[in-house]
C-alpha cells in the first residue's frame, strides 16, 4: 500500500471547493485582463475591466470562503500575524502561508484595478483611472497578473504539499489548477460578454481552446504518473466515472467542439463557456473530495 | 538546549491493556468519546480505535487469525506521535502554532492554532486531529508539562510491562539495540527497529521495536516531508504560467497583424477602384 495512505484526512471539503474555484476564476481573469491592458488595443478595454470586476470579488469571496473553512475564524489573522510577537507570519516553503499573502496582495491589487476600472466608466472620480492606465497601471496589472497566476496555481500545489493519496502522489496538481483556472476565467468573460460583440472576444475563445487542450494533455500526465497502487483505490469508482465525464467529456471536449463548430447555434458561445465552468467546478470536486474519501 | 527525549515502544512486551490511554487522558484531561457512551466496535477486541483529537495515545491490536481460528497471532503497539527530527506538521503549520521544544519534541500551542488543518494533511503518520472541545488541532506533547517539571510522561510512568520506555534518545537508541540483538538471538528474525536512526525523517523521537513490517501495524515504510513536492509542483506552475502569458501575447500578436493585413487589403482594393 502507498505510504500516502497511512494519512488522516484533513477533511477540506466544500468551503475549500468552492474556494478553489472562484479563486482559479478570479486570478485568470485578472490574468487575462491585464495581458489585454498591457498588450491589448484600446477597443480591448472593456473586456479587461470586465475582468477586474470579476477579480476583485473573487478574492473577497475566496477569503471569506477561506475563513469559514477554518474551526477556529477567529484567528483568521494568525494566518499573516504571529499572535504573540505581532510580528509576520510567513514560511516561504508552505504553500499554506504564501498562498495567504498571495491571497492578500491578490485582493489588494484587484481593488485597485477594480476601482481604476470603475474610474475609467466615470462612476469614481476620473483621477482614479490612473490605477489602470499609464504607468501606475502598468505595475498594478503587472503585479496583479502575477498574482492572479499564483492565486490560480498555487492551490494545487498546496495539495501536492501533504501527504494525502493522490494530492502528494503527484507534482502536476498546481499546473492542472493553473490551466483550468485560466481557462475558467476566459470562460467567465466570454459568459459576461458575448452578447457585446467585443473585438477580443475572438481571441479569449481561440486562448481558451488552446488552454483547455493543455489541460487535457497535463491531466492525462498526472493520472499517468500517480501510478495504479494509487488510481485503484481513489479513482476507479465514481469519482472516476465523474472526472471521466464531467471533467474530460463536459468540461474540456465539448466545450473544444463547439469552440469549432457551431453546434448550439446562436447559444454555442455562451453554452461552451458554461460548460467550461462546469467542468472546472467539478474537476475541484474530484480531486479534492476523491482524496477525502480514500 | 536540553538533551533529545523521547519514546522507545517495545511492542514485543506490549499485553494492550490500555493502561497508557487511560493515563493519557487523565493527565491531560482529554474527554470520553461521544461523551462517555462508546459502542462496540463489533470486529475487533480493540474499542478505543484510533488516535484522535482527544486520543492522543492508542493501543493498535493487530488480529491476524484464520478464518476458522484455528490459528493466529496478536500483535499489540501503542501509538503516539512520532515527534519526528523533521516534522512536515511543523514545516506546513502557517501560524506558527506548531513548534520545536528545548527537548526536541514536537507540540501544538493549542492557544495560536487556528484549526486550518494543514498539519493533518502533512503528518505521514495520521497522528493529528482536531479536538471538537476547543476546535484546534491536537496531538502528544509528550507531557510538555510533566517533563518541564523532570516528570517522567504520564503513558511511560503508568505502562506495567515497560513497553514504553521513557529517556534521552541516546540511552534509548541503546537499549533498543540491546532488545533487538536479544530477539533476534531467541530466533524472533522478524523483529525490526522503526524510527530509531535518521533514515526516517531524520530520526523518530517516539521510536518502535516491530515484530513484522511496518505496514502490518498501519506505519509507512518510507514517509517523507511534504515540502519535498515544493519545488518541482511550483516550478511547473510557474512554467505554466509563463507559457499562458506567451500564448495570450501570441493571439494577441495574430489578432493585430491580421488586422494590419485587412486594413492594407481594404486600402488596395480602394486604390485599385480608384485607378480603374
Amino acid at each position: 500500500m502507498p505510504d500516502s495512505f497511512f494519512t488522516a484526512s484533513p477533511e477540506w471539503r466544500w468551503w475549500i471547493v468552492f474556494y478553489f474555484f472562484v479563486g482559479g476564476i478570479a486570478g485568470g481573469a485578472f490574468a487575462i485582463a491585464a495581458l489585454l491592458r498591457l498588450f491589448g488595443r484600446e477597443v480591448d478595454r472593456p473586456l479587461s475591466r470586465l475582468g477586474y470586476y470579476i477579480a476583485f470579488p473573487g478574492s473577497i469571496i475566496s477569503g471569506i470562503l477561506l475563513i469559514a473553512d477554518l474551526k477556529r475564524p477567529e484567528r483568521f489573522w494568525h494566518m499573516l500575524i504571529q499572535s504573540e510577537t505581532f510580528a509576520p507570519a510567513f514560511k516561504w516553503w508552505s504553500p499554506i502561508s504564501v498562498g495567504s499573502w498571495g491571497l492578500l496582495l491578490f485582493g489588494l491589487f484587484s481593488f485597485l484595478a477594480f476601482v481604476g476600472g470603475l474610474a475609467e466608466v466615470g462612476i469614481l472620480p476620473r483621477g482614479l483611472q490612473a490605477l489602470v492606465q499609464g504607468g501606475l497601471g502598468a505595475v498594478v496589472n503587472v503585479l496583479g497578473g502575477i498574482s492572479g497566476f499564483f492565486l490560480a496555481g498555487y492551490t494545487g500545489v498546496l495539495l501536492s504539499t501533504t501527504n494525502r493519496p493522490l494530492w502528494s502522489d503527484t507534482v502536476w496538481l498546481g499546473l492542472l489548477f493553473l490551466l483550468s483556472g485560466f481557462s475558467t476565467g476566459a470562460a467567465l468573460l466570454i459568459l459576461l460578454s458575448w452578447r457585446q460583440n467585443l473585438p477580443a472576444l475572438a481571441w479569449l475563445k481561440e486562448l481558451d481552446t488552446w488552454v483547455l487542450g493543455l489541460e487535457l494533455v497535463v491531466l492525462i500526465v498526472l493520472l499517468a504518473t500517480v501510478g495504479m497502487a494509487v488510481l485503484r483505490p481513489v479513482l476507479f469508482n465514481a469519482w472516476g466515472v465523474l472526472l471521466v465525464l464531467g471533467v474530460v467529456l463536459v468540461g474540456i471536449l465539448v466545450p473544444g467542439l463547439l469552440h469549432y463548430r457551431p453546434l448550439l447555434g446562436r447559444l454555442t458561445v455562451p453554452g461552451a463557456a458554461l460548460l467550461v465552468l462546469v467542468g472546472g467546478f467539478v474537476l475541484r470536486v474530484v480531486m479534492l473530495l476523491s482524496s477525502e474519501a480514500a | 538546549m536540553a538533551e533529545p527525549m523521547g519514546f522507545f515502544t517495545d511492542t514485543s512486551v506490549c499485553i494492550g491493556c490500555k493502561a497508557c490511554e487511560v493515563a493519557c487522558k487523565a493527565w491531560n484531561q482529554l474527554p470520553a468519546r461521544n461523551g462517555g457512551k462508546v459502542p462496540l466496535t463489533g470486529q475487533s477486541y480493540d474499542n478505543t480505535v484510533e488516535l484522535s483529537g482527544i486520543q492522543w495515545r492508542h493501543v493498535k491490536f493487530i488480529e491476524q487469525f484464520s478464518p476458522d481460528r484455528s490459528s493466529g497471532r496478536w500483535l499489540m503497539m501503542s501509538d503516539v506521535c512520532k515527534h519526528c527530527v523533521q516534522a512536515g506538521c511543523l514545516e506546513v503549520c502557517p501560524t506558527g502554532a506548531i513548534i520545536r521544544t528545548e527537548f526536541d519534541t514536537v507540540v501544538i500551542q493549542s492557544d495560536v492554532c487556528n484549526g486550518c488543518r494543514a498539519c493533518i494533511a502533512a503528518c505521514p503518520f495520521g497522528v493529528i486531529d482536531i479536538n471538537p472541545e476547543t476546535n484546534t488541532a491536537m496531538k502528544c506533547t509528550l507531557c510538555y508539562d510533566r517533563m518541564q517539571a523532570g516528570m517522567v510522561p504520564a503513558c511511560a510512568q503508568a505502562c506495567p510491562t515497560h513497553s514504553i520506555q521513557f529517556g534521552p534518545i541516546s540511552e534509548l537508541r541503546q537499549h533498543a539495540e540491546a532488545r533487538l540483538a536479544q530477539l533476534q538471538a531467541q530466533g524472533v528474525s522478524q523483529a525490526r527497529l522503526y524510527g530509531h536512526d535518521e533514515s526516517i525523517l531524520g530520526g523518530l523521537n517516539s521510536f518502535y521495536l516491530l515484530l513484522d513490517e511496518p505496514e502490518v501495524y498501519g506505519l509507512p515504510s518510507n514517509p517523507q516531508l511534504p515540502s519535498r513536492n515544493v519545488a518541482p509542483s511550483a516550478g511547473l506552475s510557474a512554467a505554466g504560467a509563463v507559457a499562458l502569458g506567451v500564448l495570450g501575447l501570441v493571439g494577441l500578436r495574430k489578432q493585430r497583424m491580421d488586422k494590419l493585413a485587412a486594413e492594407a487589403r481594404e486600402q488596395q482594393e480602394g486604390d485599385g477602384s480608384h485607378a480603374g
